[in-house]
């Protein structure tokens, strides 16, 4: 780089350089226009804020595409990714599992990475659209580190398909101030003080998973009942509901934060931010029972930024990355490493780690409800009665 | 070249166009339709009434639409037409281009954002607060058909004042002038000059608002809290949330087939309106 034709100028090197963490150049192109190709290694020893990870030695590609939940990262986890590789990670968020189910089948997604929950994984197993997982491609996984119980639906007969990301509870959020300062404590009482005192306060989720589910909880039934009879007892009750709820949605932190909402179906990261900025905004889990869920990190089929999407997974499996994940996601990680890393107020927080007793009744989701016919006309005759 | 080639050369385009997006989808729909769910959720061929025998399970949403959407062409042509009839009429013509571009200016922004805008307006911090302070509380507006009503019109008003001002500029005003001469009263020449002849303008609005408003989905699901269900809702729901194709696809098919129906009976009311004078026409 001795000759002046090959020479660039601070100003442009720096232009590149923020073109570069900006995402809109790839690695490739970084290097080649400023003349680092040869000297990549030492880059990457000398700038360790640029290039944080020497693994990440090889082109990935300038992108990759993940469908993922809303508030479910932490954003500058995604800039150091593409600051040390390159790849832009571009995010598609969803409401429900339904939907990105809905997308996979219709085709051409053109994900890369995307965050299916517990229950789903068989189905999207047998229809074949999702990737086998190579683990030689995510040192970062320590198999050994996860709790079993969240980790386990990731395997299907035997083949690994999916990495843990994180699990949580779904209870309800409940705003005490309009309750005389106390909390309530059951799916019955959820649905009851809506039909009574709290008419036109409270909110389900537009999801039929856990609005179905905490209905059949009412009845003291099985949060993930296909029977019909059941069924029907939980859209009688849904529908009676229906003129007292102040809506249907799982957007629900707005109308809670500002006052419209005063009860709700929650998931428990959910709860846990709200009630860090509220605190007499309580998170209950029913005492009947209700959901636990962990979700997880996996490649759909045909995914076109294959090799990003490993480099992906891997970097946020990094017990570092995930613990600012944690921080900013507010649910409970799987993985023990990453255990080690958050703060001891999150440690013994009883919003991310309830106590056994109240664990020990909640059920994962069953993958026939998300393809059960039945189901899914229930919640759609719930919407439009 | 001869004329019938060039003809259909510049045609090409159009109708590849329709062919592509119209009539290939719309095939498939209607194929679509008379197929099962897979077990999984998507579509199996085959040959069942089926879907369309379950249609009254959406009569809600058919329902709402069909009260929702023409009372919303109705309410957006009242508001929007003594506004037109100024911007047309009244104003001084060194104003007209500012107060016309100012009616353009909320497209500039996606209406998703500006519904979201309309949550925090009628959400119980917005407006109902204000109405508290004046004495009215405890006044629900957010989630109710009302609020949705508020946000239709509110999307919807630019398209049905753009066509009312056409027909309302395009207006002879020496015939208004005429119609004064002849010592009728302001309100009698509005009936009788001006009205009729704007018809063409109120028939475009109205059109072009009931037809995109009966396949809305976008503002009931924000203002609607998910509880005032439209047609479109339902269709977003069977092909995202059930992945019910074929009942999905039974639902549009209806859709299409009771919005051709309105909109021929509407056609034929309007043309019947103008039948007998010989300048007015629908555009």
């Amino acid at each position: 780089m001795t000759k002046d034709n090959d020479y660039i100028s601070k100003e442009k090197f720096m232009e590149e350089l923020h073109r570069y963490k900006r995402g809109s150049v790839t690695r490739r192109h970084f290097l080649n226009v400023t003349g680092l190709g040869a000297a990549t290694a030492v880059m990457g020893a000398a700038m360790p804020g640029v290039f944080p990870n020497p693994a990440f030695a090889g082109d990935i590609g300038d992108r990759v595409i993940l469908a993922t939940w809303p508030n479910y990262h932490d954003p500058s986890n995604f800039e150091t990714f593409t600051e040390a590789t390159g790849a832009h990670v571009q995010v598609n968020v969803f409401g429900s599992n339904e939907e990105m189910l809905a997308k996979l089948q219709a085709g051409g997604s053109g994900w890369d990475v995307y965050v299916p929950t517990n229950y789903t994984i068989t189905t999207y197993v047998s229809e074949d659209l999702i990737e086998p997982l190579d683990t030689s491609k995510l040192p970062n996984y320590d198999a050994s580190a996860f709790d079993a119980r969240y980790a386990e639906a990731g395997s299907v007969d035997g083949q690994l398909y999916a990495v843990p990301k994180d699990w949580g509870t779904t209870g309800f959020a409940i705003n005490t101030a309009h309750n005389g300062g106390k909390a309530i404590s059951s799916w019955k009482e959820f649905f009851d003080i809506t039909m009574d005192s709290f008419s036109g306060r409270s909110m389900v989720h537009d999801y039929q998973l856990t609005t179905i589910g905490n209905a059949l909880k009412y009845f003291g039934y099985s949060f993930n009942s296909v029977d019909e009879a059941e069924l029907a007892d939980a859209e009688k009750l849904l529908i009676d509901v229906k003129p007292h709820l102040f809506a249907i949605s799982s957007d629900y932190q707005p109308p809670m934060r500002n006052g419209d909402a005063w009860l709700t179906m929650c998931w428990s990261g959910d709860g846990k931010q709200l009630n860090s900025d509220l605190p007499e905004i309580a998170y209950v889990l029913g005492a009947e029972g209700g959901e636990i869920w962990s979700d997880y990190y996996a490649i759909p089929k045909g995914a076109p930024h294959m090799e990003a999407a490993y480099a992906l997974i891997n970097y946020l499996l990094d017990p570092a990355v995930n613990a600012k994940e944690v921080l900013a996601h507010g649910y409970p990680t799987a993985d023990a490493n990453t255990f080690a890393l958050l703060p001891e107020s999150l440690r013994n927080d009883p919003i991310l780690f309830p106590a056994q007793e109240l664990l020990s009744p909640l059920e994962f989701g069953a993958a026939q409800t998300l393809t059960d016919p039945n189901r899914a006309e229930l919640m759609a005759r719930f919407k439009s009665a | 070249m001869t004329k019938r080639t060039r003809n259909l050369l510049l045609l090409a385009p159009a109708g590849t166009w329709f062919l592509v997006m119209l009539v290939v989808p719309l095939t498939v729909v209607l194929i679509f339709s008379f197929g099962e769910r897979a077990p999984a959720g998507g579509v199996v061929p085959a040959f069942t009434f089926e879907q369309y025998a379950n249609l009254p399970a959406r009569w809600t949403a058919f329902k709402n639409t069909l009260i929702l959407a023409p009372v919303g062409t109705i309410a957006a042509l009242l508001i929007a037409y003594p506004l037109a009839y100024y911007l047309a009429v009244k104003v001084d013509t060194k104003w007209k281009m500012l107060l016309l571009v100012l009616v353009i200016v909320p497209f500039w922004t996606s209406i998703l954002i500006r519904s979201y805008a309309w949550i925090f307006l009628l959400g119980g911090r917005g407006i109902p607060a204000l109405l508290g302070w004046i004495g009215f509380e405890g006044i629900r507006l957010i989630n109710t058909p009302f609020s949705v009503l508020v946000g239709i019109i509110y999307g919807y008003l630019p398209l049905m004042v753009f066509p009312l001002f056409v027909s309302l500029d395009r207006l002879d005003k020496r015939l208004l002038e005429a119609s004064s001469d002849l010592g009728a009263k302001p309100w009698r020449t509005f009936i009788q000059i001006t009205l009729p002849l704007s018809i063409p303008g109120i028939a475009t609005g109205c059109m072009l608002v009931f037809i995109l408003l009966m396949g809305e989905f976008l503002i009931p699901a924000l203002l609607g809290g998910g509880k005032v269900f439209f047609v479109g809702n339902a269709l977003v729901d069977l092909f995202l949330q059930s992945r019910n194709w074929a009942y999905g696809s039974a639902v549009a098919v209806t859709l299409v087939v009771v919005m051709l129906i309105t909109v021929t009976i509407y056609m034929r009311l309007i043309s019947r309106l103008g039948a007998h004078r010989e300048d007015v026409s629908l555009m």
